[in-house]
């Protein structure tokens, strides 16, 4: 699983990205910086930890409970340590039509786990997302900002390869 | 061949540029309005053009925008809603991925129209890397001059913000996404007063779809008449539809207005038709939100009229024959596609993705997506069929937003027009449980 202790700071880099990300708003709006500032954050330790976002609201100057109630609300946002790679496969009925369904348990069987698991070796965790606005070129599945469409039981197996190697 | 307004030189390689887009003709209408024009006739341009919200709504957006309310001193925004999420529906995904340069200079002109100093994207969370290329968009529109202060030097500022979402469908909905925009958690607020008088930062503001705000840069290079000639009736202008489903060709095609459905189903322009050796079971028109029609009604209305792809004539019939094109997610279902399992599906996603403060949508939802499940693994009883009817009724018209509705009516109009199908679950519970089993009775078009 993730090894960056989560009591770690934001990298200067961020850091400087949170400062530009707060000026985009009006005086006094920077809580409109949350949901980009958590993504950032989720990008630089692969989950949520309270640690994590109460330097989040630190950085906003708002309360670490403003922060937690966003975070659980919205789908994206892990706040569980998760594997390397997430997989979030969509499983909304425009996909299943183009044959979702049985991409999806073929790439179950292949990682031997279920939805909501991360395989023992910590490099793949496994959730169902719903619509991710690609029905027609479903089924479809994400891993960070990368969309696979199109996929078929072959593709999924040369796209585990590549990320396994 | 066919008028694009949209689509026209999406295919051509590298508009994703600045150079290219420039060359074909890009940012031609930002220029004209900038120096040519006062915001009011830009305004004016967008009500003869007669163009409808393309979120799904169908509002003519030119009344929208003299709606908006300017008391002095006070700013104004104009937000454009990227965060497609219905199922069905990936037509803003692929206008803003393939022609991003459209977007922003139709956000640049409409932002002007407005007299917004500040616009925002926003984006559902999924798509990062779609808010790359429009961050990059931004930037070269930025070192070009046709953003940020003073452009093209008519003394007009604009700052443009793509701002992401975090993963939530409600967040499609204006005003859940004005209080994730503010940080919150997306909780729609109550309408009225509309975001036209109380939106962002409780300041007037206009929420408009990508696509529609997209038709802008043609609405004024060729006039809001021109656009307005084209389509059908109150349904003017081109329309991008997002195909998916048992056709051949699943993809996104823009169409005139008024085009039969029987054509845009089966040319080869568009969906190509339904795969081969199989038939047209039924169409969901415009996202899974919209009532769901069994196949003697996709071709031809209850009174035998051509069926044609236009707001009118797609909920002609109302709920008891018609569907509606909504966000134009057509959706086409073969045979092989089992209703009650698709209505289940649909049920889980608005239980999944209501925001939990109305009790009619909270429990409503959950109950359907229960009473469906049972049904559908073969656990049901009649009495649940007429359950449903009575928990979807109860949902509709109950709720501060539609999600509600929308989670109503997909189940009322599957039961409406495949009730045999879901009798047939429960008289047949062994049968309908096996791995792919459908309803062999229900009628589809050759
Ligand atoms: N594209 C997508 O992913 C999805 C689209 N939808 C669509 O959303 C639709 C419902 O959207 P709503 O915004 O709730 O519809 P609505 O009818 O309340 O509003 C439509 C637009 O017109 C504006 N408006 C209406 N009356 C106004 C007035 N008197 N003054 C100022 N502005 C006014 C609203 O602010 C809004 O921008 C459904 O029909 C559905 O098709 C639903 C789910 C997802
Ligand atoms: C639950 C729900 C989800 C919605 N999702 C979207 C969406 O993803 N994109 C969108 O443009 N409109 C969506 N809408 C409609 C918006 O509330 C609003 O009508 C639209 O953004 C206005 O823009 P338009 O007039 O240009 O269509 C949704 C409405 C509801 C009730
Ligand atoms: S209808 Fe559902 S989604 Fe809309 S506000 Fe109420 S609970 Fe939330
Ligand atoms: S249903 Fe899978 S992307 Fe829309």
């Amino acid at each position: 699983m993730t090894e960056i202790p989560t009591t770690s700071a934001f990298t200067p880099e961020r850091l400087a990205k949170v400062k530009e990300i707060i000026a985009r708003y009006p005086e006094g709006r920077q809580k409109s910086a949350l949901l980009p500032v958590l993504h950032l954050a989720q990008e630089q330790w692969g989950w949520l930890s309270s640690e994590v976002m109460d330097q989040v609201a630190e950085l906003l100057s708002i309360e670490p409970i403003e922060v937690y109630e966003v975070a659980t609300f919205y789908t994206m946002f892990h706040l569980q340590p998760v594997g390397k790679h997430v997989i979030e496969y969509c499983r909304t009925g425009p996909c299943c039509l183009m044959g979702a369904e049985g991409v999806y348990d073929h790439l179950q069987a292949r990682l031997g786990i279920k939805t909501g698991q991360t395989t023992p070796d910590g490099l793949f965790t496994l959730k169902e997302v719903e619509c991710l606005a690609a029905c027609g070129w479903g089924p479809v599945f994400q891993i960070r900002e990368k969309y696979y469409m199109n996929l078929t039981n072959e593709k999924v197996d040369s796209i585990l390869d590549e990320l396994s190697k | 061949m066919a008028i694009k307004i949209l689509t026209e030189h999406s295919h051509i390689p590298g508009i994703e540029t600045f150079d290219v887009y420039r060359k074909n003709g890009g940012y031609t209408a930002l220029e004209k309005a900038i120096k040519t024009m006062s915001p009011e006739e830009v305004v004016e341009e967008a009500k003869k053009s007669g163009v409808r919200g393309r979120g799904g709504a169908g509002f003519p957006m030119g009344m929208k925008w003299g709606f908006l309310a300017k008391p002095e001193g006070v700013p104004r925004y104009l937000v454009c809603n990227a965060d497609e999420s219905e199922p069905g529906t990936f037509k803003d995904h692929y206008l803003m991925k393939t022609i991003p340069h459209l977007l922003i200079e139709g956000m640049i002109i409409s932002s002007y129209a407005l007299g917004a100093n500040k616009s925002f994207i926003y984006v559902r969370g999924e798509l990062m890397y779609v808010i790359q290329i429009l961050e990059k968009a931004i930037a070269e529109a930025t070192a070009n001059g046709l953003l940020g202060n003073n452009i093209l030097g008519s003394g007009y500022d604009l700052e443009l913000v793509v701002q992401p979402g975090g993963g939530a469908y409600i967040c499609g909905e204006e005003t859940a996404l004005l209080e994730s925009l503010e940080g919150k958690r997306g909780n729609p607020r109550n309408k009225p007063p509309f975001p036209a008088v109380k939106g962002l930062y409780q300041s007037p503001t206009v929420v408009n779809n990508v696509e529609s705000i997209a038709n802008m840069a043609w609405i004024i290079n060729h006039g809001g008449e021109a656009y307005a000639s084209v389509g059908i009736g109150r349904s003017t202008g081109t329309k991008l539809i997002s195909a998916s489903g048992h056709i051949k060709k699943p993809g996104v095609y823009e169409i005139e207005l008024g085009l039969s459905v029987e054509e845009f189903m089966n040319s080869d322009e568009y969906c190509g038709g339904i795969r081969d050796g199989h038939h047209l079971k039924a169409l969901v028109a415009g996202g899974s939100s919209v009532p769901i029609i069994p196949a003697h009604l996709v071709y031809k209305t209850a009174n035998g009229e051509d069926r044609l792809m236009s707001y009118e004539s797609l909920s002609d019939g109302g709920f008891a024959t018609g569907t509606m094109l909504g966000s134009g997610g057509f959706i086409v279902f073969d045979e092989t596609a089992c209703i009650v399992r698709n209505t289940w599906n649909f049920s889980r996603f608005y239980h999944h993705e209501s925001c939990g403060q109305c009790s009619p949508c909270r429990e409503g939802t959950g109950w359907m997506e229960k009473v469906l499940h049972r049904l559908e693994h073969g656990h049901g009883s009649m009495h649940d069929i007429d359950l449903l009817v009575d928990v979807a009724k109860k949902i509709e018209g109950n709720t501060i937003c539609p999600l509600g509705d929308a989670a109503a009516w997909p189940v009322a109009s599957a039961i409406r027009h495949f009730r045999e199908e879901f009798e047939w679950h429960v008289s047949h519970p062994k049968e309908a449980t096996l791995p792919g089993a459908v309803y062999k009775g229900a009628a589809v078009l050759a």
